[in-house]
């Protein structure tokens, strides 16, 4: 692969398509205010849009795809979006992401089950119990070497996985049943008129959660992530976003300028695990019954590999990423049983060849080039006290 | 579920710390290629645990090249595993070597990320355990697919035991487990020690850049790391087999943790560490299950492995990346 | 800055801002610093001279934090700030650069100043997240402060760059304009002439000037001689982790010790 007659073309073609976007993201970056507007109102609507059976029997044509967009195409963007905010942002290698979400279906399966409270109630609830085990995990094990951090965060994912399994008051390897969905907010239909059905969400009722009906499941997801969204690009252009940025950087020049870097990293790990409860919540509504096999090693992995695939620290890569590995193995029928050998292998080429992922983002891009990967705990160690890893600091 | 009290512990202490002693040494054979791996590339080589696997197939291969046999006792057992040990150190080195060949060298040359490179291996790690479940088992032992991802058995050992005094039993396997990893040990030992490959290993764990300015090879040195984790992987997958006699695609996901944990305990980069870690740890989660239940086991030890990073993240004798003490 | 711009300069007030007492720093076997007194003034520009590894940068490197010292007391505006983290030793007003240019250098000139700005922001998380009234003030007092900032320094017209593609000069003066976007009271830069070209040093000279002309104190690591004897108002020379000598400029000039240890090796002197 490293052919000389081979690589001229592909690197050629690989330039063309990076100076493709490089001018499209400056484009974007100096558009003016309204016409960012007008691209995201597009976007939200033809989001809405999206659940409608013309797009659907060429997206999904074996299983239903409201419901493919509800989990786990929506389910992964929202996963991937939140564990950006801890491995593309504050550049911390998160590989139990999984414990999270589990700990948000859990919540909702408990509360919802043994407790009888309303889901919104408990979106509550499950976001605030995951950002609080986020720190739990977070407070002892952040200040470790990066690659150790992720060890430590695998085995987090394990212990919550085993735990429910061997917990009998959750129903062990049962898991729990008989969750209850969230209560419908309207009977309202779309009117099932010429306009409606035309664009293919006539009759539809949107906030109606039943039983059958993936789009309202679907509207409740979007929602999320678009909230998940504006918060997440709210911080990144924050002084927090700065702070996380100095941190890949040069861990130690940001805490001298500073900038508190384990309150940061802290923050980045509860934001992202409020993230990841979140998906669990909304998740758990929707399926009845969730057992410990619903969040095994394998989910962190492949939603990891989103982020990585779409360009860790860039949120349009990230969606973009999420999706495709979300809706690639359920497009392509054949592929589903190999699913996972396809991905562990391009996971492998692209880090061979793209590391930066399909839409990087320029900071990340260059970070890459140099090496670090911008993963600040990972290239530089973080001493504590005795360590002389600070000695750099003056030479 | 059984009666889970200190009780049970005391009432059978040998037996647990006998089965903690042979679990820790295979620990301790397949944390030794973590160590030496993270020492010279500064990686955590995920995909070590399926190098391991793949020892476990290999042995299972060449059981299946003698016939199945069942029912091995005595010295016959004792040559067969060492038979055993040459085909799962001759796969699993094999397949190390390759493994940095494809997954991790090309990212060495262009100076990738250390993300990059443990995203690499953990990419490498998913596809060998699916290329196994989906593949090469079903084919291998004429299974139908959907069965490739369910365990796979060779019973062959005759079960004596070689010790009893008093409420002390040593069976024949176990004993042959540890010694048989302790002198793996030791030999790994000398040659990482005596011989001028071993001294390039050494050399390049403490300073590559002037290991290079000295003229050692440093591909040549990665190769060699590789294979030798490898191969000590692939005898533990061996001596996992005599113990177990069962494996799976999945085999060493755990298990790997467990030994990533056993070299983080001991130090990483610490070979010595490595044999002292996976003891310590094998202990640790025999006696966790004796107390609370063997369903808690691996919550005890990664519990274990949580409280070392905090406590003390340079392991039980230090890490020793610099010094080598290989 | 605009606040305080245009305060006379009160030289040599005598209230030293701070005071190292009896600091000693070991690594290992190496003794870096040895039983070091010393005491700034306010206002004043103190340089700090000796040969290479004499121990000037780890005497930075105790004074913010990064090393606790074996021996000794730090104490900045009256209280001990030895052992504190080192972002709080930042917020109570102790900036510094570095002798290894440590920029953020894949981020923009303007946000590298901003970092520094944000020590005194106070907007948490969900300030941030849901932008609130207060987080946009903060944020444009930064940006506006990062700004004046970087026209001071005289890096104004390249602040939306990239910090590594600046040239060296202008790299060294905005990691000066990141440092002071902390407000320290007192600013500590280390070696900022090294690899300066005459005129750039003759600009830094001023930039110095200035900056002590804002009401701050600055504490300055230097090898060039007739920069160090031109804006200093008094030296301190270090050899192998002791002071050797302490005193004005014309002082340190003729001391025969200094002579020895540091002036009469031309090779240091870059
Ligand atoms: N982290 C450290 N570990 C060990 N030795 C150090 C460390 N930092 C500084 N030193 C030693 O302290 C001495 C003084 O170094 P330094 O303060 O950098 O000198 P200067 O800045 O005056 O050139 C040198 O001998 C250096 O090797
Ligand atoms: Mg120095």
């Amino acid at each position: 692969m490293n052919d000389t007659t081979n690589r001229n073309p592909l690197s050629r073609a690989r330039d063309g398509y990076s100076s493709f976007f490089d001018t499209l993201r400056d484009r974007w970056a100096t558009a003016p205010r309204w016409a960012r507007w007008v691209v995201y109102l597009v976007l939200i609507v033809l989001a809405i849009l999206l659940p409608a059976d013309g797009v659907g029997s060429f997206m999904s044509p074996y299983t239903d795809w409201p419901t493919l967009l509800f989990f786990p195409i929506g389910g992964y963007i929202l996963l991937a979006i939140g564990l950006n905010v801890v491995v593309g942002q504050a550049g911390l290698l998160d590989l139990g992401y999984v414990a999270f979400f589990a700990i948000g279906g859990y919540a909702m399966a408990i509360f919802g089950t043994k407790m009888h409270m309303s889901f919104w109630e408990i979106l509550v609830v499950g976001v605030l119990l995951s950002a609080v085990s986020g720190i739990i995990l977070g407070a002892p094990t952040l200040r470790l070497r990066g690659d150790y951090l992720a060890i430590v965060t695998l085995g987090f994912g394990e212990i919550v996985r085993i735990v429910a399994n061997n917990t009998d008051y959750i129903g062990g390897p049962r898991g729990i049943g008989g969750i209850p969905h969230p209560p419908s907010l309207s009977e309202w239909t779309i009117p099932d008129n010429g306009f409606f059905d035309a664009i293919g969400i006539g009759g539809v009722q949107p906030l109606k959660y039943g039983a059958l009906d993936g789009k309202p499941y679907y509207y409740l997801m979007l929602l999320l992530i678009v909230a998940a969204i504006i918060f997440a690009k709210r911080l990144e252009n924050s002084r927090v976003g700065r702070a996380w940025a100095s941190i890949r950087e040069d861990e130690d020049a940001a805490e001298l300028m500073g900038v508190p870097t384990f309150k940061f990293k802290l923050a980045a790990f509860a934001i992202g695990a409020a993230i990841g409860g979140a998906g669990g919540v909304v998740y758990a509504s929707q399926s009845v019954s969730i057992i410990p096999t619903n969040f095994p090693f394998i989910l962190s992995a492949t939603i990891l590999a989103a982020v990585v695939l779409g360009g860790s620290g860039n949120l349009p890569g990230v969606i973009l990423g999420a999706f495709l590995v979300a809706w690639i193995p359920e497009r392509i029928r054949g592929l589903q049983e190999y699913r996972v050998l396809v991905f562990g292998g391009v996971l492998v080429l692209l880090m061979i060849f793209r590391p930066e992922g399909l839409l990087p983002s320029r900071r990340r891009k260059a970070e890459l080039a140099e090496g670090e990967g911008g993963m600040g705990g990972l290239g530089a160690e973080v001493g504590g006290p005795v360590t002389v890893a600070a000695g750099e600091v003056g030479e | 579920m059984k009666a889970t009290t200190l009780n049970n512990l005391f009432s059978q202490f040998w037996p647990y710390t006998i089965d903690g002693l042979s679990l820790g040494a295979i620990y301790a054979l397949v944390a030794l290629g973590y160590t030496m791996v993270y020492g010279v590339l500064r990686l955590i080589n995920f995909a070590h645990s399926e190098i391991f696997m793949i020892g476990t197939f290999g042995a299972l291969g060449t059981l299946h090249l003698f016939g199945m046999p069942s029912n091995v006792g005595g010295f016959a057992l004792v040559a067969l595993v060492l038979a055993l040990a040459v085909a799962g150190g001759i796969a699993s080195g094999g397949s190390a070597v390759i493994l940095e060949y494809v997954a991790y060298r090309p990212l060495r040359r262009n100076n990738a990320s250390r993300l990059a490179a443990l995203i690499s291996a953990i990419g490498a790690s998913l596809f060998l355990q699916q290329l196994f479940a989906r593949l090469v088992i079903p084919q291998a032992f004429g299974l139908p697919k959907e069965k490739g991802a369910l365990p796979v058995q060779g019973h062959f050992v005759h079960h004596t035991n070689v010790i009893h005094i008093g409420g002390f039993e040593l069976s024949n396997d176990r004993l042959i487990v540890i010694v048989g990893a302790v002198l793996m040990m030791v030999a790994l030992d000398m040659f990482v020690n005596r011989t001028k490959l071993g001294r390039g290993i050494r050399a390049t764990a403490q300073d590559p850049e002037t290991a290079v300015l000295m003229g050692v090879n440093i591909d040549r040195i990665v190769t060699a790391t590789f294979a030798l984790g490898g191969a000590m992987a692939g005898v533990a997958a061996a001596l996992y087999m005599l113990r177990f006699e069962e494996t799976r695609f999945d085999v060493g996901f755990l298990l790997g943790i467990k030994a990533f944990t056993a070299a983080v305990l001991g130090g990483i980069g610490n070979l010595r560490g490595a044999l002292v870690g996976g003891i310590v740890l094998g202990l640790i989660e025999m006696y966790g299950s004796a107390v609370f239940g063997s369903e808690w086991q691996n919550v005890v030890a990664f519990s274990v492995l949580v409280l070392v990073l905090m406590f003390r993240p340079t392991g039980i004798l230090g890490e020793s990346l610099q010094q080598a003490r290989a | 800055m605009s606040e305080t711009a245009g305060v006379p300069a009160e030289k040599k007030t005598g209230t030293p801002v701070l005071e190292l007492r009896g600091i000693t720093m070991r690594f290992g076997g190496v003794v870096a610093i040895n039983g070091l007194n010393l005491a700034i003034n306010e206002g004043e520009i103190f340089a700090l001279i000796g040969p290479n590894g004499a121990g000037k940068t780890t005497v930075f490197n105790v004074v913010t934090g990064v090393y606790r010292p074996t021996e000794g007391q730090v104490v900045f505006a009256g209280s001990r700030i030895d052992g504190k983290k080192r972002y709080q030793v930042t917020k109570r007003g102790v900036a510094r650069t570095f002798q290894n240019v440590r920029l953020f250098h894949n981020m923009s000139a303007l946000e590298n100043v901003m970092v520094g700005a944000d020590a005194h922001h106070r907007t948490g998380l969900a300030g941030a997240a849901l932008g609130l009234p207060w987080h946009r003030r903060e944020e444009r007092d930064g940006r506006a402060k990062a700004e004046e900032l970087l026209e001071f320094v005289g890096v104004a017209r390249r602040m939306e760059e990239t910090a590594k593609n600046l040239p060296y000069g202008d790299q060294r003066r905005l990691e000066i304009a990141r440092a002071l976007a902390t407000d320290p009271k007192l600013l500590l830069l280390d070696e900022p002439a090294a690899g300066m070209n005459p005129t750039e040093k003759e600009e830094l000279q001023g930039l110095i000037r200035k900056i002590r002309d804002t009401g701050r104190t600055v504490l300055l690591i230097e090898h060039d001689m007739s920069l160090i004897m031109g804006i200093s108002d008094r030296i301190a020379v270090l050899d192998f982790g002791q002071k050797i000598a302490e005193g004005l400029p014309a002082e340190i000039q003729t001391n025969q010790r200094v002579i020895d240890a540091y002036l009469g090796v031309p090779a240091d002197a870059s």
